[in-house]
């Protein structure tokens, strides 16, 4: 099953391509899974295709395995403030015993769409640490893997606490109430009025996507069922009749298996995406909740440049011997102002949310695509398995 | 109940968004109306592709011919029964139960303000020349009484008969629902029951129903009295049918015609149970055998069918959950795309977001459309597959008429063995009182008294038996009817069911092949 969403980078070409158009194609394969119990995890071939000159040649291949995805994931979003970082699958720490079939597809596809959309985008792709993540051999992928706590890492909760703060931040401004120390530009506003808004509908659609699917499979279950049953009335009866009752049950047998591919098809390809949308989403949140904290820091910058101004004034005044620190201290404060973190991430902001728009619309479109190619598929399947069924029926109750 | 429910979400939804799509929620496109309910006999416009067209509207709502008659159903109008089982469709009876009212008991109560019952309209409209021959029309006020009366006299008159089996007496569901409820719930199950009987070729035209429907005001059939008011009346008037060589009373010898029911009948009832055991036991051969082994071949073969329906029938109705299921999950999936369309649209600010809410657009149109179609689609499942349940019902009055030929069979047997054992106590009486010399005076007036007995009994015997063979010939030739019935019932049941299948599935993968055609230029190969 081919992802819906591969995007190459730059061009169109194929990742075989002579030209020296620069291109960087990944593909997440071959699921294993390794370790026993609860120490059981799934482990991925990542090959990678590239001409990039940063890159060791043409083709690399390592195994990678999901909590490296994290990792990178985390990696990125500490460095690159301000760009939606692609979502990644969530962590699911029960279905991991299962590891059912559909489960370990739906993650590998979820894998090499998160990979891909790093790989194809203008700025990620440079990243470094995704030069590591494609390249480095195991044991340093392993290392760089479990020095990321503390540092890099925040913990869920925090992460939370952030989101409760902006959410609470944005209805607080809806409402009219002034507050301090917050970013409150008219479109900025409108924006995370849409992202928070947005996040609840597409739940509400993904969600009953989820069960749509599940209904496929029950229909599918009650058809089988009915089948057989079917069949056994039709033994019974012997005759004509008895064989136009075993035509039936076979033929609702027939349609629950219709009913059953249907089901994974829609699984993997219209509530997938939907789900991938929530993601990204929540990616923007986090993003808002970052662009929050870059905000306050400016304003906290601003008021501490002041500050030390006026003390490094009065030190220099008192020829005091702390001159020379609180020169540095200044000169520290004064660069990272001059860093401007603030202003990239509002300026990246802006082009990320026409890409993700543009993204949403074109990932969207492919998804409702192919669920009504499913749908139509499904529905003609039914319709010319009961209409085959008529001339023997008709055949049966003429005798 | 989904349908009120979301055709207002649809109508406010439809306040907000741009008019032009989004007024396919709401109106109907031509092909795809609901009117297929009013029972219109012409199917709906030839749709281009499927050469099945015909069949989108299923035979069965051609005969539904009579809706606007039955102003009281609501959409639970079985195809008329009544024209089934007649040959000439010209003879039919067609009977209506409507507008129930309450009514108070009058005779006194312990009670003040007294018993309150229900009463109902029966409208019976035939050309039926034992009912007064064409056109006639005329109705009754019945209570639910009266309908056990009825029933339980057809199970008398009609033994071995395939006799419907009469809506529950369930006093405990009228606790628990709403009295609204229950009666129109009692309605519906009464107008069923009426409508089989009129199609059961002997019924129809039995006195019992006759009367029934149509003389006004009291019901004029003895109602059958409960066992323990029988008892006591019994010690006063019990007529002896079979005792141990007693007073010979004036014994009504057709009374064995029926079987023994408890009260007055408490000795018969033990002689033939007594009997019955003997049978079992094997102890003295029994002199009336089962021996039609066509017929035991034919129960035993029904017993299957009979469990095997029941089989269908169970997955029958969880088909019918899942699919409707489907239909309810699939209208939600519409309504969460309606709001996404409205939010996209209101919040607008790139171009694309309005390409977007245009794709949600007509992915919550197609949604919508097809939970309709789901949802008419089990309506009409459920119709097709009631004949399940139906014929489960039938089964049951089977089980009554075998029942009946197995009653009849031991109240001949025990008549037989009854004098069996007064031919031989008579024998040993008469050589007893012939060793005395002149006779015995006593003696040879109990040999008097005993060959009474026997002749009774005799005459008795031979009424049983020919009550017996009736009920064998009435055993028989409803297994022939109903064998012919069951296979153009099953039959037409699961042509009617595949049609539907087929028409809808059409009608839905018409809504897909939209859908897919509108969002072609995403498709995978094009990008």
């Amino acid at each position: 099953m081919n992802p819906t969403q591969r995007s190459l980078s730059g061009s169109t070409q194929s990742p075989r391509s002579q030209s020296s158009q620069p291109f960087l194609s990944v593909s997440v394969t071959d699921p294993v899974k390794l370790g026993n119990g609860v120490q059981a995890y799934i482990s991925y071939r990542v090959i990678t295709q590239t001409n990039f000159p940063e890159y060791q040649g043409p083709e690399k291949i390592v195994i990678r395995r999901y909590s490296d995805f994290v990792w990178l994931r985390d990696r990125l979003f500490e460095k690159y403030k301000g760009i939606f970082i692609p979502p990644l699958p969530e962590k699911s720490a029960v279905e991991k015993f299962r590891f059912s079939a559909e489960f370990i597809e739906m993650r590998r596809q979820a894998l090499d769409i998160f990979v891909n959309r790093i790989a194809s985008h203008h700025e990620l792709q440079q990243s470094e640490d995704l030069r590591t993540f494609l390249q480095a051999d195991e044991e340093t992928m392993e290392r760089l893997r479990s020095q990321e706590t503390g540092i890099f890492k925040k913990k869920p909760a925090d992460l939370m606490q952030i989101f409760k703060d902006v959410q609470s931040k944005v209805s607080d401004v809806v409402l009219g109430k002034e507050k301090p120390v917050e970013e409150s530009t008219p479109e900025y506003e409108k924006m995370k009025h849409y992202i928070f808004e947005l996040e609840n509908h597409v739940a509400e659609a993904q969600k009953h996507a989820y069960r749509l699917v599940k209904r496929h499979r029950e229909l599918g279950q009650s058809l089988s069922d009915f089948g057989k049953a079917v069949k056994l009335l039709g033994d019974c009866e012997g005759n004509a009749l008895g064989k136009a009752f075993s035509e039936l049950g076979a033929k609702s047998e027939t349609l629950s298996m219709k009913l059953q591919k249907e089901a994974y098809h829609l699984l993997m390809n219209f509530e997938e995406p939907l789900k991938d949308y929530v993601r990204a989403v929540q990616s923007i949140k986090a993003t808002i909740a970052e662009r929050a904290n870059a905000f306050r820091r400016q304003c906290e910058l601003a008021e501490t440049l002041k500050l030390k101004e006026i003390n490094l004034d009065k030190l220099m005044l008192t020829r005091s011997d702390k001159v020379g620190e609180a020169q540095l201290e200044y000169n520290e404060a004064k660069s990272e102002q001059a860093a401007k973190t603030f202003e990239t991430i509002v300026r990246l902001m802006n082009e990320e949310i026409v890409r993700f728009q543009e993204q949403k619309t074109r990932d969207l479109g492919i998804a409702f695509h192919e669920f009504a190619k499913g749908q139509a598929r499904l529905a003609n399947g039914i319709a010319e398995a009961w209409r085959s069924l008529l001339p023997k029926l008709e055949a049966c109750s003429s005798s | 109940m989904m349908n009120h429910e979301t055709q207002q979400d649809y109508q406010n939804a439809h306040l907000h968004v741009p008019h032009d799509d989004m007024e396919t929620l709401v109106l109907d496109d031509p092909s795809n109306n609901d009117q297929s309910f009013s029972g219109h006999l012409q199917p709906s416009q030839p749709s281009p592709r499927s050469p099945f067209n015909s069949f989108l509207d299923p035979p069965s709502y051609a005969e539904a011919v009579f809706t606007s008659f039955d102003s009281s159903s609501n959409g639970h109008e079985n195809p008329d029964l009544s024209s089934r089982s007649n040959p000439s469709n010209s003879d039919y009876l067609y009977i209506s139960v409507s507008d129930p009212q309450k009514e108070q008991e009058l005779t006194n109560s312990l009670v003040p303000g007294g018993n309150t019952y229900y009463t109902y309209l029966l409208t019976t409209r035939t050309n039926l020349p034992e009912y007064g021959g064409p056109g006639s029309e005329f109705s009754v006020r019945r209570r639910f009484r009266d309908v056990v009366t009825l029933s339980d006299r057809l199970s008398e008159s009609f033994r071995g008969y395939f006799i419907p089996i009469r809506p529950d007496k369930s006093s405990v569901e009228s606790q628990v629902m709403q009295k609204q409820e229950f009666v129109e719930q009692r309605r519906v199950a009464l107008e069923k029951y009426l409508r089989k009987l009129a199609a059961h070729p002997a019924i129809r035209t039995s006195e019992e129903l006759k009367v029934f429907l149509e003389v006004k005001g009291k019901l004029p059939l003895v109602k059958s009295t409960d066992v323990a008011s029988r008892m006591l009346d019994g010690a006063v008037k019990l007529p002896r049918q079979l005792f141990g060589g007693e007073a010979v009373g004036a014994v009504d010898v057709s009374e064995v015609a029926q079987p023994a029911k408890g009260g007055r009948d408490l000795l018969r009832l033990f002689k033939e149970l007594k009997q019955s055991v003997t049978n079992d036991w094997g102890g003295t051969k029994p002199l009336v055998i089962e021996e039609d082994k066509e017929f035991l071949e034919k129960k035993e073969k029904l017993a299957e069918f009979e469990q095997h329906l029941s089989g269908v029938s169970q997955q029958a109705e969880s088909l019918v959950k899942s699919q409707q299921d489907m239909g309810e999950t699939m209208g939600e999936l519409g309504l969460a795309f309606v709001k996404l369309t409205k939010f996209e649209t209101e919040e607008a600010i790139f171009e694309t977001q309005t390409a977007r809410a245009a794709d949600l657009r007509n992915v919550a149109t197609a949604a919508v459309k097809s939970s309709r179609l789901y949802r008419e689609l089990n309506t009409q499942t459920i119709k097709h597959l009631d004949k399940l349940h139906e014929y489960l019902g039938i089964m049951l009055a089977v089980d009554n008429a075998f029942s009946d030929r197995s009653s009849a069979l031991l109240t001949v047997q025990t008549l037989s063995s009854e004098l069996v054992s007064l031919n031989s106590r008579a024998e040993k009486l008469e050589a007893a009182s012939s060793k005395i010399f002149g006779g015995d005076k006593s003696r040879l007036r109990k040999v008097e008294e005993l060959k009474e007995a026997i002749r009774v009994t005799e005459n008795s015997k031979l009424c049983a038996e020919r009550e017996y063979e009736r009920i064998k010939k009435n055993n028989r030739s409803e297994l022939e009817r109903i064998d012919q019935e069951r296979h153009n019932d099953f039959m037409n049941m699961f042509r009617g069911f595949v049609i539907n299948q087929a028409g809808y599935a059409e009608k839905m993968a018409a809504v897909w092949e939209k859908l897919a055609d509108e969002t072609s230029t995403y498709s995978k190969d094009s990008s």
